[in-house]
């Protein structure tokens, strides 16, 4: 037996009204990787927050031992001190700034007070072999790609001498090769006696990485499963964070498809940065009303870009093409036309694109239809008040009232938020972009059932995700993107991940 | 960038059951609660009312004195309506001191200097501030230039101006309408009233107050009435009576008061309008709205298809008339626009919004509480010199209390976000 490397026991964390944490325990041993698993809102990142010392010693119950000894972190560089490193899903580089400033920022390589950058630059550069990233280090965070500044979070991990590192969602932003190799490089730090803790929602990672399993529902240690003994199926982890056995993942809907409702004929988009760059490139595809259909595509394919360039040409330079509305060619200049001609787009990003967090519910719900709920520029409140209450019961948006604000309601309920703000506008077309991302697992049964909802009232639904199997359980049809150009379109019974992928990948060698 | 991300701030906010947030900055008092953040700037102003009404033995709330605060203060409280506006939808308009200058200096050389009949030349004035509010406006909301940098570089370009029409020298005097306007009462119409130990009072003034608490309590009573027809949770009946309550007696207080000394300065007049129209505009309009939507997050006001350029540049326009009225009531006052005018009022007006709880990152303020941190700002003058405090400790005390304002507001935001 491996001696425990963390133990934190009988962890409860109170906020004013709220109990996040509540006796909570965790065991790590020595050189595994440790995931913890649970809803949204279940305390894991309460949790790592308590064991990093971003909450210090006082401001919650239990005790911490690291390393044989007690640990009472007053904050972040205590336990940095110590040798705990905390990576957070939305990583904080300084895009400006290059690889081996990054690496180093905080714990510059200085002689008498001077940088010395040649021995920056040189250490960064042995990190970054260790962790499997070709690039030169003087190049800036922002020119290189988010699966590889993740990289650039573990080399700085790495820097300062890490014994226990922590990765909040590692793997959320990235593309099936960027996670493989991050998985790989997880399994080579364990193999050097780095201990690594870390919280995913993707379970077939966690089943492939993962020697031991800690679930966290509602604030308490549910269990811990051992990995070893190879029982442990995804489906067992999902029941234990649930607390109820899913068998079905994905409600049952059957279709009625209708007249064609939107075409897009040889869409062409260029990058804004790079004006010489095709981002999307001849696209055409076509929607129609009461069918789902999906656009799957690596990171980077230009699905956000097709669907933004489409809404409004929120995103991209030189646009060409034709979009055709219930079969007549129609001119979207701007959001306000998209709106006009019924379609919808839902951000894959709600805090930056999609919800105003400082706002209430009723008026993120009305931000997009508000003209709708006014007479000669003068609003009906209690009109507002009226529909935005009809969205909190009819959607099942979790919050006392709709003057709830918006920023404090989970990923789930948010989301609920934003497809009741499009809904609103009544639109013929949602474009849906990521529509589960960072949700937890019953929420997204629930968007699944709004979803086929929207289709069965004869709604055109185009669904953007990074996730096969939503793709597959959820859509009519699907197209592929890969590069900017659509590669293939694949009916429902035709459809599998094998299909899916290699058509997704087509044109990439 | 914090190592502390939004994201975490609501994982931890949210309970595992998705279950209901946490209303923080709240303090429940037996069925009574009460928002801090909102309503902290109320409480703060009646206790600074109370403050110097004893520390001046009650030569604060003097008829003549009330008059006083009102009549002095009232273009700062004007260019407060434009700036929390302003500041609501994340800029700001360093302009507006240099702005009530020029404007009055238009105003003066078109009445004074070339005889022009007084309300075409208001009128031409008010499209001149338009005119420039439209020029900055342009340069911030088209072009894409910060507002600190275009307000900035208007501060100095529009005091230049005023010198520049007024060769360095006063101009005066106003016909007397104008000064009438900036400085004058409304006519007894009515005669005047015993009003028992408290002498004679302007009738029509105080029929003008009961007017008001009429069209308050009838307005706030429909309200409650629809809110209650649609289903919505309303107030108590014993707060709401309470409240309207308190509301009458500070209407009635300040009328009687203020019936008492002349009659209702036309300033207030002016102002009253301004605020009841202000207010709703932000609550009621798609315009307001879509204001604190751009500073709420300007990307997804963009993604729900706000007009945000067009957005903006009226906010500046509107800021120039109102700059504009504030330039001719001021210089009106004064009898005289002068090169000098509306020196450092734009830092007066931030800071009423501010102490009034706009919101740094904008996307948060109210009219209301901008005109209450201008109140603030004019009771602390006042009251400090009516005690013979030197100017000196005036400015020290106003410092503190704008600092203290905004990092009340911080300090209960962060509560909110609880994990920060």
């Amino acid at each position: 037996m491996t001696e425990h490397i963390l133990r934190m026991s009988g962890i409860t964390k109170t906020f004013p009204g709220v109990k996040a944490l509540q006796d909570v325990n965790l065991s790590v041993r020595r050189g595994e990787i440790h995931a913890i698993c649970g809803e949204n809102g279940a305390g894991k990142s309460t949790l790592m927050k308590v064991l990093s010392g971003v909450y210090p010693h006082g401001e919650y119950e239990g005790e911490i031992t690291f390393e044989g000894k007690r640990c009472e972190f007053s904050g972040i560089r205590d336990s940095e001190h110590a040798g705990i490193v905390i990576i957070h899903q939305e990583l904080a580089l300084s895009p400006q700034l290059s690889i081996a400033e990054n690496i180093f920022l905080g714990n510059e390589r200085a002689k008498r007070g001077l940088i010395d950058w040649n021995r920056t630059n040189y250490e960064a550069d042995e990190l970054m072999k260790r962790v499997g990233l070709r690039e030169n280090p003087t190049t800036p965070i922002s020119d290189i790609g988010v699966g590889k500044q993740q990289l650039v979070e573990i080399a700085k991990a790495l820097s300062k001498e890490v014994k226990l590192l922590i990765l909040d969602e590692p793997t959320a932003a990235l593309n099936d090769d960027d996670s493989a190799h991050l998985l790989d490089l997880l399994r080579g730090l364990r193999d050097e006696g780095i201990t690594c803790v870390i919280i995913s929602h993707k379970l077939n990672e966690v089943i492939a990485i993962a020697d031991a399993v800690t679930i966290i529902r509602d604030g308490r240690t549910i269990e811990t499963l051992e990995m070893a003994s190879g029982q442990v199926t995804e489906d067992r982890i999902i029941s234990g964070m649930v607390g109820r056995a899913l068998d079905n993942r994905f409600p049952p809907h059957e279709p009625t498809i209708g007249e064609e409702a939107l075409r897009i004929e040889d869409w062409t988009v260029y990058s804004p940065s790079q004006p010489d760059r095709k981002v999307v490139d001849g696209a055409s595809l076509t929607l129609r009303r009461g069918e789902i259909v999906g656009l799957a595509g690596l990171m980077g394919a230009g699905r956000t870009e097709l669907a933004m360039s489409v809404f409004g040409r929120t995103y991209g330079v030189h646009i060409s093409g034709k979009i055709f509305k219930d079969g007549k060619p129609v001119e979207i200049r701007n959001v306000q036309d998209a709106i006009k001609y019924g379609i919808a787009y839902a951000t894959e990003d709600r805090k930056r694109y999609g919800l105003n967090l400082i706002e209430d519910i009723k008026r993120n719900i009305s931000a997009a239809g508000l003209k709708g709920l006014a007479k000669r520029g003068w609003v009906n409140e209690h009109e507002e008040y009226r529909v935005a209450e009809q969205f909190h019961k009819s959607m099942n948006i979790k919050a006392p009232s709709v003057d709830a604000v918006v920023g404090k309601l989970s990923g789930g309920n948010q989301q609920k938020v934003v497809l009741s703000k499009w809904i609103l506008t009544e639109p013929d077309v949602l474009i849906l972009d990521e529509p589960t991302r960072g949700i937890d697992v019953g929420a997204k049964y629930e968007i699944y059932t709004i979803i086929n909802r929207l289709a069965d009232q004869g709604k055109a639904v185009l669904v953007i995700s990074s996730e096969l199997p939503e793709l597959l359980g959820l859509c009519d049809r699907i197209y592929t993107l890969s590069e900017g150009r659509i590669t293939g379109e694949v009916p429902r019974q035709e459809a599998t991940q094998e299909r899916l992928m290699y058509l997704m990948t087509k044109g990439q060698e | 960038m914090s190592s502390i991300t939004p994201a975490d701030v609501k994982k931890v906010g949210a309970k595992g059951d998705g279950g209901a947030p946490r209303q923080p900055g709240r303090v429940s008092l037996g069925g009574l609660s009460l928002n801090l953040r909102s309503s902290g700037i109320y409480i703060a102003f009646a206790l600074i009312v109370v403050l110097f009404s004893v520390l001046t033995d009650g030569a604060m709330l003097e008829p003549q004195n009330i008059s006083n605060i009102i009549v002095q203060n009232s273009y700062v409280l004007i260019l407060a309506i434009g700036m929390i506006l302003i500041i609501i939808a994340g800029h700001i308009d360093l302009s507006v001191g240099s702005v009530v200058a020029v404007t009055g200096a238009l105003a003066a050389v078109l009445m004074v200097n070339m005889g022009w009949p007084w309300p075409l030349a208001l009128l031409v004035t008010l499209v001149a501030g338009a005119l420039i509010g439209a020029w900055q406006g342009y340069w911030i909301a088209y072009f894409g230039i910060p507002a600190f940098i275009v307000t900035l570089a208007g501060m100095l370009l529009f005091r230049a101006l005023t010198m520049t029409v007024l060769g360095n020298q006063g101009i005066g005097p106003f016909p007397d309408q104008v000064r009438t306007l900036a400085n004058g009462f409304t006519n007894g119409y009515l005669g005047n009233i015993g009003l028992g130990p408290l002498g004679g009072a302007d009738l029509f003034s105080l029929l003008i107050g009961i007017v008001a608490i009429a069209g308050m309590v009838s307005a706030q009573w429909r309200t409650r009435n629809a809110r209650k027809g649609y289903g919505q949770s309303v107030e108590p009946m014993g707060l709401f009576v309470l409240k309207m309550a308190a509301g009458a007696a500070l209407i009635l207080f300040l009328v009687v008061q203020l019936a008492r000394f002349k009659n209702l300065p036309w300033v207030l007049v002016l102002l009253a309008i301004l605020v009841l129209a202000y207010s709703l505009m932000a609550n009621r309009t798609v315009f307001g709205r879509q204001i604190y939507a751009i500073g709420g997050n300007l990307q997804a006001a963009v993604m729900s298809g706000v007009k945000v350029k067009s957005v903006v540049f009226w906010i500046f326009v509107n800021m120039g008339v109102l700059s504009a009225i504030a330039g001719i009531i001021f210089a009106g006052r004064l009898n005289q626009a002068g090169p000098t005018a509306g020196n450092s009022f734009e830092l007066d007006a931030i800071a009423a919004a501010f102490i009034g709880g706009a919101a740094v990152q904008g996307g948060v303020g109210k009219v209301v509480g901008a005109i209450t941190g201008g109140l603030i700002m004019a009771v602390i003058n006042n009251g400090m010199s009516l005690i013979g405090s030197p100017s000196e400790r005036v400015m020290l005390v106003k410092g503190a209390v704008l600092l203290a304002a905004v990092a009340f507001d911080v300090w209960t935001k962060r509560r909110a976000g609880a994990s920060r």
